[in-house]
């Protein structure tokens, strides 16, 4: 199949950037979108232009690498899947298909669609983790954990930090992101000793980072490719006031 | 309490916009509620007017001006500053804007709050001035059944719509926008003050969209119906025409 693509150029973070038009012909259906943008690719190199650049890793959905606006939606129209599990099969031969990197300020350009996200490994080191004192791990069954409890913790933790939601979000905000971080630990016992100073901590940095305020448009649940819940932020909410009310050290 | 932490964080003006946003909103049901007894006549409506402008000697109305007041600044602060935080947050936009579809709420609604935000601004200056703020020695008084005097607000509202169709427009359109607001805005402030599971979120925004229609609904009908049914809404009438037309009015809807 043949398939138009408008793709953004940019070749350094302060450099201005625009839509390039490709034109791509035998691409097979049963190719992932990112396999076409290899295909793409060797194509310019092979006649001596500069490849567009673009990230990913696993190529399975895992690793949240990858992650491109497709057509205005980030990770692609499909929903709950990453752009590395979207597949040529979805669009139709001679589609146009214009694709940009995820935009926010907190999420500079490094190149053409690749970006820095390490304002979420910023927010994580202000409590993302348990402090817990490594050594032999102890017996599992000396803190039990409620099955429902443990399901809506993997439920949060089921979060790449890919950042789709700051992608999607027309405010350009890390609620959900922040959210499911923070819920995960609420539900375990080894969340609880730092339960207050992570809610204050990584919504103050999420603030510093320079994410927007969040509308509650659920657009970011919506992008998800692991269908974190708006609940999440609902509950980063109920957190984040119960900590300023919260005594030190609880 | 830690007070560093007080500075307004996002989450602090998301919580700020949702208890205002909400407080309003039990504002207009209480007002909508007063409102309709119009329908009741120049009696009840005037006796309720009365009752407000008296009751605590005065000091209820007064508390009730300021807060409401005080609620609509930091509403507006708090919602307009989440509006510029996007701004910031996102200075190079996308060519091309698309949804995600599926459990989105983003909508014309939700999208445009500060708009419509604005609007009904616009529309409570309107409003203060032709009610609030006319001149309430020139309409005169009424009597009521139980001997007391009372400004004849039923009059006013009378002569104010039927005075002018534009105006009953521009009524309308206010109120269409209002619904566009609480669209999103009624469930999104449940969700703002972490309110919501997700069991209940589509609940919510279902509801949120019901409450809105209905109290627009509510809104929308006064200044039309008292422009078009000259004979039951007359500035002059007696209590007891009122309440025979009204009847009439009831009765020939029931019978379709
Ligand atoms: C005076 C003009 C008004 C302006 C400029 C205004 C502005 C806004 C804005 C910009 C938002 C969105 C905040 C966000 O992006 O999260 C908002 C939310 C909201 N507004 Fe208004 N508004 C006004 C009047 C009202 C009135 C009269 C009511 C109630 C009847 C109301 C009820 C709400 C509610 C319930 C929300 C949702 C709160 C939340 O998401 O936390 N607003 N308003
Ligand atoms: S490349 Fe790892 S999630 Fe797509």
């Amino acid at each position: 199949m043949k398939i138009n693509l408008k793709i953004w150029r940019q070749s350094g973070p302060d450099a201005p950037g625009r839509l390039v038009d490709y034109s791509i012909d035998g691409i097979d259906q049963s190719q992932s979108f990112l396999e076409m943008l290899d295909t793409l690719n060797e194509k310019i190199i092979k006649d001596g232009g500069e490849p567009v650049a673009f990230e990913s890793d696993c190529r399975e959905g895992i690793c949240g690498n990858c992650g491109l606006v497709i057509n205005g939606v980030a990770h692609g129209e499909k929903g709950a899947c990453t752009t590395c599990e979207v597949r040529m099969r979805s669009f139709q031969d001679g589609d146009t298909v214009t694709i940009e990197p995820f935009r926010a300020k907190a999420f500079p350009i490094i190149k053409d669609l690749v970006i820095n996200r390490s304002a979420f490994d910023r927010i994580m080191a202000k409590g993302g983790y348990v402090a817990v004192n490594t050594g032999s791990a102890q017996d599992a069954n000396l803190l039990p954990v409620h099955k429902d409890a443990a399901e809506a913790a993997m439920d949060s933790a089921a979060c790449i930090g890919c950042g789709a939601c700051v992608a999607a979000c027309p405010n350009a905000s890390a609620s959900l992101f922040v959210g499911a971080k923070i819920s995960q630990y609420t539900w375990l016992p080894q969340g609880q000793v730092e339960r207050s100073t992570r809610a204050l901590g990584m919504v103050k940095q999420m603030d510093a980072e320079g994410f927007g305020d969040c509308s509650n448009h659920a657009e970011c649940e919506a992008a998800c490719p692991k269908e974190i819940s708006i609940a999440n932020i609902s509950r980063m909410r109920r957190e984040y006031t119960k900590a300023l009310f919260a005594e030190q050290g609880s | 309490m830690n007070i560093s932490s007080l500075q307004p964080s996002s989450v602090l003006k998301k919580l700020l916009t949702g208890i205002t946003g909400l407080s309003l909103v039990l504002f207009l049901i209480a007002h909508l509620a007063g409102n309709l007894t119009m329908f009741a006549g120049p009696e009840v409506f005037n006796a309720y007017a009365r009752f407000l402008h008296h009751f605590m000697h005065g000091m209820f109305i007064r508390f009730a001006e300021f807060g409401l007041l005080a609620f609509f600044i930091v509403h507006i602060w708090s919602g307009i500053s989440v509006q510029l935080s996007k701004r910031k947050a996102r200075p190079s936009r996308y060519a091309y804007a698309g949804n995600a579809g599926g459990p989105s709420k983003k909508s014309l609604h939700s999208l445009n709050m500060a708009i419509s935000g604005g609007i009904i601004l616009l529309f409570v200056v309107v409003h203060l001035i032709n009610f609030k703020y006319a001149d309430h020695d020139a309409i005169g008084t009424m009597t009521l059944q139980d001997g007391t005097v009372a400004v004849n607000v039923y009059k006013l509202v009378v002569q104010t719509f039927q005075g002018s169709f534009l105006l009953v427009l521009f009524y309308m359109a206010a109120m269409a926008v209002l619904c566009s607001h609480l669209m999103h805005g009624i469930w999104s402030a449940f969700q703002s003050l972490g309110a919501t599971r997700p069991s209940t979120i589509p609940f919510l925004h279902a509801t949120g969209i019901a409450i809105a229609i209905a109290l627009a609904v509510g809104f929308f009908l006064l200044p039309l119906m008292v422009y078009l049914m000259r004979g039951t809404f007359d500035a002059d009438a007696l209590p007891a025409a009122h309440a025979e037309h009204a009847r009439n009015l009831l009765e020939s809807v029931i019978r379709g």
